[in-house]
């Protein structure tokens, strides 16, 4: 159910996130989607690879300082309303939402994106209970692929 | 328990001996050492006789230790003005080894040894390793530089006397230090404490583990290093990091060297005789208090010195060492009066600095003080590498650190700082003595 996302370390500094994504690019890893948060001087790229543990290895030999996090890949109704009513999920149960960002691909009429909560676990029961689907990691690769 | 086990291997080495000298003996001997080595700066160089005239002091004049007080002092720039043979109390050919300092500040200075100067560094640097428990039958890689840099040979030619398997693979190559520290088995070791903790850190990234080595003692100088930094050393390496202290003035590692007890360095008093001034006024300061350290040769003959300025800020600890030595100790070195910057009118050490981060997280070694100037205002910004350790997914997370390190800066400093968190690997590792502090202010 959790897909493994990657986040590295950053000096917010012109060209720091071109090398990252070029040592990945010669490895043969395809980025399936990414995300950047910023401060002033530093900043975490978060990404969610074809192959996570090689990248993994990859990128500490290459000397960068990575995590290794548990994110929720959800299906989005892309319609007005879809995203507040599959928030309303986690309502009042103190589960929280620290960030989220979205695939480039979805079906249709959905969207597809990537959550990080606070607790992944209780998350994916709350979205099993409302009956919102979860997209495991082998669907979505194969749905990157098509 | 494992103390007391230590403590079994650690046998008495008769190289040793004249650390335990009864204090009337040890005050006998220094006293004829002294008056000799005054003499003969008198008698062969230029500088002491002149200085010595102008201060109305010759050398018949010293009767007692206590007279030391009436000699002028010697300072870098006496060296560096008579570079660089001019403070020589022997003909050149009588001279079998030179050394010089790194020189980062203009000319090298350059010392001088006579083949009975270097019996007695070694014999020192022997008794210095027999006092981290170092004997024969241990393996110590010795990755201080081989070269003009005194630590080097000082070590080889100390760990020779003393029977250990010396390897002489100098400072730099560290994925080779690492790979031998392990192949070859090694017990025992020498560096500066940045680049020990860099070899460390290249250990842990080839997934080679330290603290499972048979490394088990290491002896760490050049540098002002902090209490901090030695258990942060001692976590990381599950060994027991000693001081050793010197200087290139009086001969080089082996001036001092801390005991198992690791209580500052006992000073080798046979034939460096310490004191401790207040740097201001030039007057001796009570056993206890802070001060400069100055020190004077006894038996050097190609280059005495007369009470040489330090620049090392420290006191001489008046308790008796419970490991039964009769030398006399210093304070651990934690900052020089070169170190020191002004920065906006306070005084700032980069050993506080260290303290400082090391207390915050445990986990941050690598860092720098990069200073510049904006609008005429000293600017200080600490640079800090990140480490996996503290490194989550969480920018706030991040955010907090930086933010619980800037008051813990404040807090120690007394002064606003930047602290910016940068990448692993971002700031230069030096195989010898760390470049801590990169001054900008007049660019």
């Amino acid at each position: 159910m959790k897909i493994q996302q990657l986040s590295l370390f950053l000096e917010n500094q012109p060209g720091q996130i071109v090398r990252p994504c070029r040592l990945l690019a010669t490895e043969n890893i395809d980025i399936r989607t990414l995300s950047v948060a910023d401060t002033k001087q530093f900043g975490i790229l978060r990404m969610i690879v074809s192959d996570w543990q090689r990248a993994l290895q990859v990128l500490k030999d290459a000397g960068y300082v990575v995590n290794v996090t548990e994110v929720v890949a959800i299906e989005v109704p892309d319609q007005p309303g879809g995203l507040s009513s599959l928030l309303q999920a986690f309502e009042d149960s103190g589960v929280n939402v620290e960030y989220m960002y979205s695939f480039p691909f979805g079906r249709r009429h959905t969207a597809v994106m990537i959550f990080r909560f606070d607790q992944p676990d209780a998350a994916i029961k709350l979205l099993q209970a409302a009956g919102i689907s979860v997209v495991d990691s082998v669907e979505v690769y194969n749905r990157a692929e098509q | 328990m494992a103390a007391t086990a230590e403590r079994v291997t650690q046998r008495f080495n008769p190289v040793s001996a004249p650390d335990y000298l009864p204090a009337p003996q040890l005050k006998d001997l220094q006293l004829g050492r002294l008056q000799a080595t005054v003499r003969r700066a008198f008698d062969n160089v230029e500088l002491f006789r002149q200085r010595m005239k102008a201060h109305g002091v010759r050398p018949e004049d010293i009767q007692s230790l206590d007279d030391i007080a009436r000699l002028p002092f010697t300072v870098k720039a006496d060296l560096r003005d008579t570079y660089p043979y001019g403070l020589f109390a022997c003909p050149l050919s009588e001279v079998v080894r030179l050394h010089a300092s790194s020189g980062t500040t203009g000319k090298p200075i350059v010392v001088a040894y006579t083949q009975d100067d270097l019996n007695v560094w070694t014999s020192v640097m022997a008794r210095a390793l027999a006092s981290y428990g170092i004997h024969r039958g241990d393996i110590f890689q010795n990755a201080h530089g081989y070269g003009l840099f005194t630590g080097g040979l000082g070590f080889h030619y100390g760990l020779e006397a003393l029977g250990a398997t010396v390897i002489p693979i100098s400072g730099g190559n560290t994925d080779r230090q690492v790979m031998i520290m392990k192949d070859f088995k090694v017990t025992s070791i020498c560096a500066t404490p940045s680049y020990f903790v860099h070899m460390l850190e290249r250990a842990s990234e080839m997934g080679i583990d330290v603290r499972e080595l048979p490394l088990r003692a290491g002896g760490f100088g050049a540098e002002p290093w902090s209490e901090s930094m030695r258990r942060h050393i001692e976590a990381a390496s599950g060994i027991k990091a000693y001081d050793c202290y010197g200087l290139t003035e009086m001969t080089g590692p082996g001036v001092g060297a801390e005991c198992w007890f690791q209580c500052g360095p006992h000073i080798f008093e046979d034939h460096f005789y310490p004191e401790v001034i207040d740097p201001e006024t030039g007057q001796k300061v009570p056993d206890g208090v802070e001060g400069e350290l100055v020190v004077t040769t006894l038996s050097k003959q190609a280059m005495p010195m007369i009470r040489y300025r330090s620049r090392d800020i420290t006191a001489l600890v008046p308790e008796p060492c419970a490991c039964g030595r009769t030398l006399r100790r210093i304070r651990r070195i934690g900052r020089r009066s070169d170190d020191m910057l002004i920065i906006r009118g306070v005084n700032v050490y980069p050993s506080q600095v260290e303290s400082a981060l090391l207390a915050v997280e445990g986990t941050l070694p690598h860092y720098q003080i990069v200073l510049t100037r904006d609008k005429g205002l000293d600017q200080m910004e600490i640079q800090v590498e990140v480490t996996a350790e503290v490194f989550g997914d969480r920018i706030r997370a991040l955010v907090d650190l930086n933010e619980k390190l800037m008051r813990a800066m404040e807090g120690t400093l007394g002064l606003r700082v930047n602290v910016s968190l940068v990448a692993p690997h971002t700031i230069q590792r030096s195989e010898g003595k760390a470049k801590r502090v990169i001054d900008r202010r007049a660019e």
